[in-house]
């Protein structure tokens, strides 16, 4: 049936043509305000049907998977990719799964609903007895299992089942200097093992934590200074700095600050980045992407050198060169684009200790929040959830919350100490043109020599 | 039109059994979205899609499944997806539907038949227009990022067995750009939009235009010195600014204690020119809406008047809980329960136009775009840091752009360091208007 839709789906004389299927079951659980508000099931599925004519994509999706459904979105997706020619094509399929090269050990659909509500009592409790001064607390559970199927004109045939189990504590602190908040997530491309690897007592006490310690915190200062930022605390600085500015549709559009710079140097000696969706259990781990292609570690930048962009199928096409596994699509309704998997820096060789105390006055971001990034300008900013003074080479105040912004090119090159103490960072759904994917980040702890702290202190 | 939606929805709620309360969302949309580069279109997508979404409550819980398809056995599996959710829930009293509560429904002009009728090489054409319009409106436009038109016909009914039974549709389209300008090594970008309900009410001109005028005024940009001063906020900084801002006066957020306003209604919370209104029935508003999520009657509320707190908003669980009724501000899409926020807001606008109010500037900053309020403003603490850029102002008069910096202060202190509110109004695709905002003392992060 998948030959019968993709010649369909060619008939007006498109080049390429692509069916993606994806059947997506989630359930999530939240507690909120001491009670377990609700459990919620969902369902999507469905298929988006895609033609490439010369420059030109046309693009449909259904909800109806029959032959008929199916046949229907073709002759859509063709229409609006509107070839000229037509004629009669066939196209026969080869199959080629990606390997994940591990296997869920508990599928969370089969694990009693009565279990996971128990994990969202237990980190409420636990998280308000750290202190009086916990005033709430919110915890949510979240896991989704998704199948896709990619075939397409070229002959590929590739299945995936994509497995995420997710878990999240926030606090709410209350005291003299008003409301403060923390909040720890954890999440992996595993199922419900998830909880052998991750202590959620611990996870609750961190979030209490985090809101109690800013309750003490002082105004972030304002102006430029060194900053460190701890290991593990998010790789959203890179994420920022040069990830997005390194994916190959805003690169081909001229939208990019590191346009043409394949072979220069663009980052201080030392710093070496990679995407790599191979990563084993890791929040943006794929087998295969959206097109069907293998997911692959990928190194961006080599010792201070770009080496390579990020691709999709559409521009790697163009370019006449193989994807590099990273098109994907928030689901069977979007378009797939480039987009990042896991993104990280790699460990240097500095020990984490004296690269706080060599900075004289500075700030420690040790957990980070989001960012955004104008990938034609490179300037970009991203927040500090979890942050403190360094003053004579000691960690001394805890900050109020920001933002720090900076210029990826510039902030590249000032990035003048690495330790040797990499981690994972927490969870991330990364946003761009309307579609979320997750991704994951990592960092050793690191310093940038100077950033724009976004406080209002002097 | 849209009465089968309802009665999908009605066919659900028979299904409720003794002591349960059934509400069953529907909905259905046809969006259409085209991107063009370089005069050909990039990619068309156009495509139907459809939902529902089940909630059930019995004995003070409530269970909640929802999914991407109208046929009768996913349905049926939806259903009892929810009933089952149900019983893992703890009880609470105050949980319960929305009932009818005799505010009529206010008829708006939402759904325009000229969208059907406007064919894809219209559309097409009218992206085409606005990537050529900004490519010709400076010599210094070096390309595009983007350039698209969008529309979308959504339908949705709502029905429960306490007695709601609501159903509405309506139309919008819009055309965005994003503009590159260079200028002797410099790369600058800007973004401009036209939005309507329907295509006749698109101005591809005013998009180009704007998105050309943002990219090149900040060409040869740098970064400014650290310094507190006034800030001149553009109606798009504002827009979002006051989208924070009622997260603040939603009666979740006060009730679960997460709210800075939570103990503070009747008392000043801003300076006496700030009047905040939140008004779903404002036909002009890009989120205007004639029904919530509940499908009780959307309604004008006066939050601030004045400086002063008056009201927060609810929907029929935090109405209860508060003690008082629901304000028509239920917020959802059928794949979540229904949230609580504010639909449309608007300062009201004050009597100076904005060129006067950047006139009496000695020494500050025309706050053209921000970025990383998602991670930069935390509005259960009101600490605020946004990255930035914008034009410097001098002595009442504009002078060379900036960028790269942040603007800091804390939510609490902006409101009452407002110092004028401009006559301009401007309607944007968010659920806020913009109107000029003058706000003093603020700390000006850069060198």
């Amino acid at each position: 049936m998948l030959e019968e839709v993709l010649g369909a789906a060619l008939r007006t004389g498109g080049e390429f043509a692509e069916v993606f299927a994806e059947d997506r079951r989630s359930s999530s659980a939240v507690l909120d305000d001491g009670r377990v508000e609700e459990l919620t099931s969902g369902r999507d599925r469905g298929a988006g049907i895609r033609v490439v004519v010369g420059d030109t994509t046309g693009f449909a999706h259904t909800a109806d998977l029959t032959e008929d459904g199916l046949l229907a979105a073709a002759e859509a997706a063709a229409a609006a990719a509107k070839g000229g020619g037509g004629g009669t094509n066939t196209v026969a399929l080869t199959r080629r799964n990606g390997n994940r090269g591990y296997a869920i050990e508990t599928y969370p659909g089969d694990v009693p609903k009565a279990r996971k509500v128990e994990l969202l009592t237990r980190a409420d409790e636990v998280a308000r007895s750290v202190g009086d001064a916990i005033s709430q607390v919110s915890v949510s559970y979240g896991d989704n299992r998704r199948r896709i199927l990619v075939a397409n004109s070229d002959g590929l045939l590739a299945e995936d089942d994509t497995v995420r189990t997710f878990f999240a504590v926030s606090c709410v602190a209350s005291g003299d200097t008003g409301m403060q908040t923390g909040r720890e997530s954890v999440g992996l491309t595993v199922g419900f093992e998830l909880f052998d690897l991750y202590d959620i007592d611990e996870l609750a006490r961190r979030a209490a934590d985090r809101a109690l310690t800013k309750l003490a915190a002082r105004p972030a200062p304002s102006g430029q200074m060194p900053v460190v930022i701890a290991s593990g605390g998010g790789g959203v600085l890179f994420h920022e700095a040069c990830g997005h500015g390194l994916e190959a549709d805003l690169v081909s559009k001229g939208a990019s600050v590191f346009r043409d710079r394949v072979g220069q140097r663009v980052a201080s000696p030392g710093v070496t980045v990679v995407d790599d969706g191979t990563m084993a259990k890791e929040w943006g781990n794929i087998a295969i992407d959206d097109e069907g292609n293998p997911a692959q570690r990928n190194v961006l930048i080599e010792d201070g050198i770009l080496t390579d962009y990020m691709w999709d199928q559409l521009r790697a096409r163009k370019e006449g060169r193989p994807s590099s596994g990273n098109g994907r699509r928030q689901s069977y309704q979007h378009l797939p684009m480039v987009r990042m998997t896991n993104t990280y820096l790699l460990a240097g060789t500095d020990d984490p200790d004296d690269i706080v105390a060599s900075t004289e006055k500075g700030v420690l971001v040790k957990h980070l929040g989001g960012g955004q990034v104008n990938t034609a300008t490179g300037d970009f900013v991203f927040g500090m959830t979890e942050a403190y003074l360094i003053e004579g080479g000691q960690v001394t105040e805890p900050l109020r919350e920001g933002n720090l912004i900076g210029n990826g090119p510039e902030v590249l090159q000032r990035i003048d100490a690495l330790g040797d103490d990499f981690a994972m960072g927490p969870p991330g759904t990364c946003g761009k043109d309307g579609q979320g994917v997750p991704v994951g980040d990592g960092v050793p702890t690191l310093r940038v020599s100077s950033l724009t702290i976004g406080g209002t202190a002097a | 039109m849209s009465e089968d939606l309802l009665e999908v929805a009605d066919r659900v709620v028979a299904q409720a059994r003794a002591g349960e309360q059934v509400e069953a969302v529907v909905v259905r949309g046809t969006d259409t979205e085209i991107k063009v580069y370089g005069a050909e279109v990039e990619s068309l997508s156009s495509a139907q899609s459809q939902g529902v979404g089940i909630r059930v409550v019995v004995d003070g819980r409530q269970g909640f499944a929802y999914a991407g398809s109208l046929d009768e056995s996913v349905i049926a599996e939806t259903l009892a997806e929810a009933r089952d959710n149900a019983g893992f829930a703890t009880h609470d009293e105050f949980l319960g539907l929305a009932e009818p509560d005799g505010v009529p429904v206010q008829e708006l002009d939402l759904f325009r038949d000229a969208l059907e009728s406007f064919g894809p090489e219209d559309k097409v054409a009218l992206a085409v227009e606005v990537e050529r319009a900004v490519l010709a409106a400076d010599p210094r436009i070096t390309g595009i990022e983007s350039a698209e038109y969008m529309d979308g016909l959504s339908e949705a009914a709502v029905a429960t067995t306490t007695g709601i039974r609501s159903v509405g549709r309506e139309t919008s389209c819009y055309v965005a750009t994003y503009a590159m300008a260079g200028e002797g090594g410099d790369t600058q970008t800007g973004f401009g939009f036209s939005v309507g309900r329907e295509p006749g009410e698109l101005d591809p001109g005013k998009a180009a235009a704007d998105a050309a005028d943002r990219a090149t005024r900040m060409l040869g940009a740098r970064k400014p010195p650290t310094s507190r001063l006034t800030i001149v906020l553009d109606p798009w900084v504002t827009a979002q600014f006051v989208g924070l801002l009622g997260y603040t006066l939603n009666g979740d957020a006060v009730l679960k204690g997460r709210s800075l306003f939570a103990e503070r209604l009747g008392e000043g919370v801003a300076s006496p020119l700030v009047t905040l209104i939140d008004d779903p029935t404002d036909v002009r508003a890009y989120s205007a809406t004639d029904t919530d999520g509940e499908g009780l009657a959307t309604r004008r509320n006066v939050l601030v008047r004045e400086g002063v707190l008056e009201r927060f908003v609810h929907n029929a669980y935090t109405a209860r809980r508060a003690g008082t009724v629901s304000t028509g501000n239920a917020v959802r899409g059928f794949k979540s329960t229904p949230s609580v926020d504010c639909l449309f807001l608007t300062l009201q606008p004050g009597p100076t136009p904005p060129a006067d109010l950047i006139a009496d500037v000695d020494d500050g900053i025309l706050v053209l775009d921000v970025s990383g309020l998602h991670s930069g403003v935390n509005p259960v603490s009101g600490d605020l840091s946004t990255g930035a850029e914008g034009i410097r102002i001098r002595g009442g008069q504009l002078a060379e752009p900036v960028r790269e910096f942040t603007v800091a202060s804390t939510l609490q202190k902006m409101l009452h360091d407002v110092r004028a509110v401009g006559s301009d109004l401007e309607f944007l695709p968010m659920n806020a208007a913009g109107v000029t905002l003058v706000v003093d003392d603020v700390t000006v992060s850069g060198s």
